[in-house]
C-alpha cells in the first residue's frame, strides 16, 4: 500500500485537520468529526445535515458551506458516520426552522441516520426530516433487497436542495422538492481498478488488466458484473442505456455530472464527458447543465459514473444559484 | 453439579472473550467482507469490541442491564456501518428485557436473546435466508429453546445454540444476499460466507467458552 499518510487508522481524523486548515468557510468539531459551515446556525433558515463513510471527498464535507449543507458528519472509511455525531450536528445547525438528514441509501447509513432522528425526537423536541438518496440504476430494485444505491445524485441533490435552502424555504417543501429531484435523477458507475482501504492495506478486490467492473458503488464494493474492458465510447453506451431505459428523460433540459471515481485523470473523463455527449445530442434532449471531475468518489479508483437528472426552469435557476464550498464554487 | 445461572462477572467474561475472539478473527471478518462488502466488518468491530472493553474496564456496572446499555451505547457510537446500530439495538433490548438483576437463568437469558433478535430483525427488516446476521442468531436461538424445553441445562442449551450457530453460518455460503450491502452483488454474492452470521457465532462460542469456564 502507498498512501500519503502517518497511520492508517489517523487518516480521517487527520484529513479533518487538513479541511480546517484549508477552508475558512467551515468549522471542524474534532472529537465529533463534524464539518460546519462557519456562521451555523443560520438563522432563518433550515439546517441541511448529510454525511457518510470518508473516502468518497469531496462529498459530504467538501459540501458544506453557502449554498450547500449545513453540517457534514464524516464516519471511518467508507463506514457510516454513527447517531451520536449526526444528533450532535442536528443540534449544531438547527436555528429552530428544523433539519433536513440527506442520506444515501446504504444499509448502515440509513439505520445509523434513523437512529438518530429517533434520538433527537426523544431528546431535543428538533423537528428532522429524512431523504434517502436512491439513484443507482445498477442494483436492480425490489421489495426484498436493500434498494437501489445512493450515488451521483447526491451531489446535485445536495446543491439543489442547499440552494433552495438559502431562499428560506420551509422544511416541509425542502423535504418534497428533494425527493422529486431524487425520482429524477440516475447513475451508472464502473471501475477500471479496485481501492485499497487504508486500514485494510490491500485493495478490495482484483481487476485484471483486460477487465472492467461494471455497476459499482462507491465503497470499492465489487460491481454487478465483470466484463471485458472495452473502449471510452462502448463505456459510454454501456452507462447510458441502463439510465435511459429506466426513466424517461425526454420532458427535460438535463443535468448530466460525469464523474470520477477518484483515480482517473481528467483528460480521461473529458474525453468521456465526449461520448456521452454525442449520445445525449442524438437523443435530441438539451444539456442545460454538466460537471466534470471528480464529485463522489471512492479513494483511488479509477472508473467514472455518469449521473443524469431530469431538470427544468426551476431547478436550473436552484442550479445557478450562488454555493461556495470546497467542491463546488460558483456565483460569488 | 453445572451451574443454573450466570453470574454478571461471567456475562462481563463473555463480552471479554468475545472481544478477543473478534481480534483473533479480525482478518478473516474484514476478508469475508472483501468478498462481497466493503471490507471493513473485522475492523469495526474489532474498534468497537475494544472501546466497550475500555469502558467496562473503567467502570464495571453492577446489574446486567446496566451493563448491556453499555456495552450498547458504546457499540452504537463506536463501530458506525450497519453492525453498529445492529449490534448496538440488540444489546439494548437484550438489556430492556432482562431487567435489573445480577444474574441470569437459563429462561432469562433466551428472553434477553429473543429480544436482542427482534431488535435486530426490526432494524435491520432482514429475515432467515437474506445472507445476514440472523442466519446465525435464530438457529442459535432455536436449538437453545429446544434444550430448554427438553429440560437440559443452561450449559447444554448454550453448547446447542453455538453449534447451531456455527451451521447457520455455513449455510450463509451458498445463498444470495437480500439484504445489506452484499445484497448489491445479487448472485454474485452466493459462494461466500456473510461476516456478520461468522461475528454472530463468535459471540456464542464466546458464551459456550465463558460456561465452559
Amino acid at each position: 500500500m502507498k498512501k500519503l499518510i502517518n497511520d492508517p487508522q489517523d487518516v480521517v481524523a487527520e484529513a479533518l485537520l487538513g479541511i480546517e486548515a484549508a477552508r475558512p468557510e467551515v468549522r471542524v468539531d474534532h472529537a465529533n468529526r463534524i464539518i460546519y459551515r462557519r456562521d451555523a446556525p443560520k438563522a432563518r433558515k433550515v439546517g441541511l445535515v448529510s454525511g457518510g463513510g470518508s473516502g468518497h471527498e469531496p462529498l459530504h464535507g467538501g459540501y458544506v458551506g453557502l449554498g450547500m449543507l449545513d453540517a457534514a458528519c464524516a464516519g471511518q472509511i467508507f463506514t457510516s458516520p454513527t447517531p451520536d455525531q449526526m444528533l450532535e450536528a442536528t443540534k449544531g445547525v438547527d436555528a429552530g426552522n428544523g433539519v433536513l438528514h440527506i442520506v444515501k441509501n446504504y444499509t448502515g447509513d440509513v439505520m445509523n441516520f434513523e437512529m438518530a432522528a429517533e434520538l433527537a425526537a426523544a431528546e431535543t423536541g428538533i423537528t428532522v426530516d429524512t431523504v434517502v438518496v436512491n439513484d443507482d440504476v445498477a442494483v436492480q430494485d425490489s421489495l426484498y433487497t436493500a434498494g437501489r444505491r445512493g450515488v451521483g445524485v447526491t451531489v446535485l441533490l445536495e446543491k439543489l436542495v442547499g440552494a433552495a435552502a438559502e431562499e428560506g424555504r420551509p422544511l416541509s417543501e425542502l423535504a418534497a422538492l428533494a425527493r422529486v429531484i431524487n425520482d429524477a435523477g440516475r447513475s451508472m458507475g464502473m471501475a477500471l481498478t479496485s481501492c485499497t482501504v487504508p486500514a485494510a492495506g490491500k485493495p478490495t478486490f482484483e481487476l485484471a488488466e483486460d477487465e472492467m467492473e461494471l455497476g459499482i458503488g462507491i465503497h470499492g464494493e465489487p460491481g454487478r458484473r465483470r466484463v471485458p474492458l472495452a473502449s471510452a465510447r462502448e463505456i459510454a453506451e454501456q452507462l447510458m442505456e441502463p439510465i435511459l431505459a429506466d426513466l424517461d428523460f425526454s420532458s427535460g433540459p438535463l443535468i448530466v455530472m460525469l464523474n470520477g471515481m477518484g483515480g482517473t485523470p481528467l483528460i480521461e473523463l473529458y474525453l468521456m464527458y465526449g461520448e456521452v455527449a454525442k449520445i445525449i445530442e442524438r437523443s435530441g434532449i438539451p444539456v442545460a447543465r454538466n460537471l466534470v471531475g471528480n464529485y463522489i468518489t471512492s479513494l483511488e479508483m479509477a472508473g467514472c459514473s455518469l449521473t443524469m437528472l431530469r431538470a427544468d426552469e426551476e431547478l436550473i435557476r436552484l442550479w445557478d444559484a450562488p454555493v461556495n464550498t470546497a467542491g463546488l464554487r460558483w456565483g460569488i | 453439579m453445572p451451574s443454573a445461572v450466570i453470574t454478571i462477572d461471567q456475562l462481563t467474561g463473555w463480552l471479554r472473550r468475545f472481544h478477543q475472539l473478534v481480534i483473533k478473527n479480525q482478518a478473516e471478518l474484514t476478508e469475508l467482507d472483501s468478498a462481497i462488502g466493503d471490507a471493513d466488518h473485522g475492523i469495526n468491530m474489532a474498534r468497537g469490541m475494544a472501546a466497550v472493553i475500555d469502558k467496562l474496564d473503567g467502570e464495571q456496572p453492577a446489574r446486567v442491564n446496566d451493563l448491556f446499555k453499555t456495552v450498547a451505547m458504546t457499540l452504537v457510537m463506536s463501530v458506525g456501518g450497519a453492525s453498529g446500530p445492529l449490534y448496538g439495538t440488540f444489546f439494548l433490548r437484550f438489556a430492556g428485557a432482562v431487567g435489573s438483576v445480577t444474574e441470569l437463568d437459563t429462561a432469562a437469558l433466551a428472553t434477553g436473546l429473543h429480544a436482542g433478535r427482534a431488535g435486530v430483525v426490526e432494524r435491520g427488516k432482514a429475515g432467515l435466508g437474506d445472507k445476514t446476521m440472523i442466519d446465525a442468531l435464530s438457529p442459535a436461538l432455536e436449538a437453545m429453546e429446544a434444550v430448554i424445553k427438553t429440560g437440559g441445562d443452561l450449559a447444554a442449551a448454550v453448547t446447542a445454540a453455538r453449534d447451531a450457530a456455527a451451521d447457520g453460518r455455513d449455510a450463509t455460503v451458498p445463498m444470495v444476499a437480500r439484504k445489506g450491502r452484499a445484497s448489491y452483488l445479487g448472485e454474485r454474492s452466493a459462494g461466500h460466507m456473510d461476516p456478520g452470521a461468522a461475528s454472530m457465532t463468535l459471540l456464542f462460542d464466546a458464551l459456550a467458552a465463558e460456561l465452559a469456564g
